[in-house]
């Protein structure tokens, strides 16, 4: 049971566009996350943003970053380079080794 | 979930969905896409000719620094016969610029173009830093937009460039036409669609080849290409995109993306209606000889690294001014006036309410404004004094003050 509930997947985290300076002004991070959220469900995009914010945001501005529990509009999401659009979004169930790319298209021009 | 693959080659996996029509691409036929678009747009509007210097407004962000990178692309492949030079703007904010700037030297390098750098204290005797210590933090970010307004035509002037191309996309045209409607500013929503601002009066013709991409296409062609930009925000103004009307352009994109290239096209319809407009559309649809004209007073200014955005609270301002009730008297007022004055200019061929195609305007009257240049400076401006040179006075006053 401890075991199980440990398990994590191995993945790489990528920020850019100035979303690095609301995590540390570190544009990598190699995340271990966990198999399933709380309720069980695999570990889906939605629950990668919540562990993001809840364990890597370092800036009290996360609303820069989320915005009423998604992902706020204007952060462009890339899943091993492609639009997350294609990979069904929220719901895309993460797998080792993926990269996930946050990239704001907000900041300056 | 199967990759898809890419509707256009079908053979690659598709990694770009994209905002104006939901194609599935692959990287390859993105970026050939992308520019082949800006290559329509520059060619349908004329906006070069041969043997022309211009002048790539570049602050190493990713607007500018992608329009460096598809000009020179563009210019080898279709042998445009450009002399194209990198410009970019100091304010004189310590810290601020150093790694902007550091970028913008690696472009140079990169895209084997030259670079000249100019300062506020070159053009205007004040940094942004001296600007901030005489009047303080709140409402510098005007100083710094019309500053950053005049800043290239002036940086041009003095490198004797006649052309200034700056990254302005179509968020940012969205953007403003969406501000303007809510101002019930309708001359310069005629204005802000064009494509090409100023006239054969001012020294400096300004223009916006990515007028029609996407934000969301421009950052992704710079991350597919590995394009080297750099993201910042003004320091002065942290809370630049809170409540603003980009942040309202983002939330339609994310319900339909079509909905910012539909706000640009809505925006250059309506600029149709207003009297003596010369604005701008895509000009193998309207069957233009030229790229029309508008007022690079009015070209979109925010602050900072903010390409030509609206400062972030302005929109939250305006909703107060809203629920004030006064911008509806004021909007009433204004429509009238350009109505009026409309009428006044071309009583038979600018009827008010009439698509009016070809306004040539002779008078130099603009949607109810009279174009005119800066006694100063001869900036063109519709008042004697132009917005900087008034901004100037009152900032020298301010030291003049300190120094007794
Ligand atoms: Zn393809
Ligand atoms: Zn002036």
């Amino acid at each position: 049971m401890g075991s199980e509930s440990a398990a994590t997947i191995p993945i790489t985290v990528d920020f850019s566009g100035g979303l690095e300076m609301l995590f540390d002004n570190q544009r990598r991070y190699l995340i271990s996350l966990p198999v399933t959220d709380e309720s069980g469900k695999a570990a889906n995009i939605a629950f990668l943003i919540e562990h993001l914010c809840k364990h890597y945001m370092k800036d009290p501005r996360a609303d820069l970053f989320v915005l009423d529990g998604h992902i706020r509009p204007g952060i462009l999401v890339l899943i091993n380079d492609a639009d997350w659009e294609l990979e069904g979004e929220e719901a895309y169930e993460i797998k080792s080794k993926d990269n996930i790319l946050f990239v704001s298209t907000l900041h300056g021009g | 979930m199967a990759p898809a693959l890419c509707a256009n080659c079908n053979t690659e996996r598709a990694l770009i969905k994209r905002p104006k029509n939901h194609a599935k691409l692959c990287k390859a036929c993105f970026i050939k896409v992308f520019e082949e678009e800006v290559h329509h747009t520059i060619i349908s509007s004329r906006l070069f000719h041969r043997g022309e210097k211009v002048a790539i407004g570049a602050s190493g962000g990713k607007d500018s620094t992608v329009l460096a990178s598809v000009l020179k692309i563009l210019n080898e492949r279709y042998d445009y016969g450009l002399e194209l030079v990198l410009l970019s703007i100091d304010e004189g904010i310590k810290g601020y610029r150093d790694d902007s700037l550091e970028t913008v030297k690696r472009n140079a390098v990169q895209y084997d173009m030259p670079l000249k750098v100019v300062g506020y204290d070159e053009l205007y005797g004040w940094t942004m830093d001296q600007v901030v210590a005489t009047i303080g933090k709140k409402g510098n970010c005007t100083y710094c937009g019309v500053f950053r307004r005049q800043a290239l035509d002036r940086g041009s002037k003095m490198l004797g460039i006649k052309h200034v191309v700056t990254g302005h996309n179509a968020d940012d045209i969205a953007e403003t036409v969406l501000m303007n409607l809510l101002r019930g500013d309708l001359a310069r929503l005629s204005r802000s669609t064009s494509i090409v601002t100023g006239d054969s009066r001012s020294e400096v013709k300004r223009s916006k080849p990515l007028k029609y991409s996407y934000e969301k296409e421009i950052v992704l062609y710079a991350h597919h290409k590995k394009l080297d930009y750099f993201s910042t925000e003004c320091i002065y103004s942290p809370e630049a995109f809170r409540g603003s009307a980009r942040s309202l352009i983002k939330q339609l994109e994310r319900v339909r993306a079509t909905a910012i290239l539909d706000i640009v096209r809505s925006g250059e319809d309506m600029a149709r209606l207003v009297p003596r407009d010369t604005s701008s559309s895509c000009s193998c649809k309207e069957q233009k000889n030229a790229a029309p004209i508008a007022l690079a007073e009015d070209d979109v200014g925010g602050c900072g690294s903010q390409n030509g955005r609206t400062p972030g609270n302005e929109m939250a301002a305006m909703d107060k001014q809203l629920r004030d009730n006064e911008v509806h008297e004021k909007f009433e007022i204004d429509v009238a006036k350009v109505i009026s004055e409309g009428k006044k200019t071309g009583p038979e061929k600018q009827q008010w309410g009439l698509p009016t195609r070809n306004g040539n305007s002779a008078t130099g009257a603009v949607g109810g404004q009279v174009l005119g240049n800066c006694e100063r400076c001869g900036y063109m401006s519709s008042q004697a004094t132009c917005q900087a040179c008034t901004l100037l006075d009152g900032l020298n006053k301010n030291r003049a003050q300190i120094q007794i």
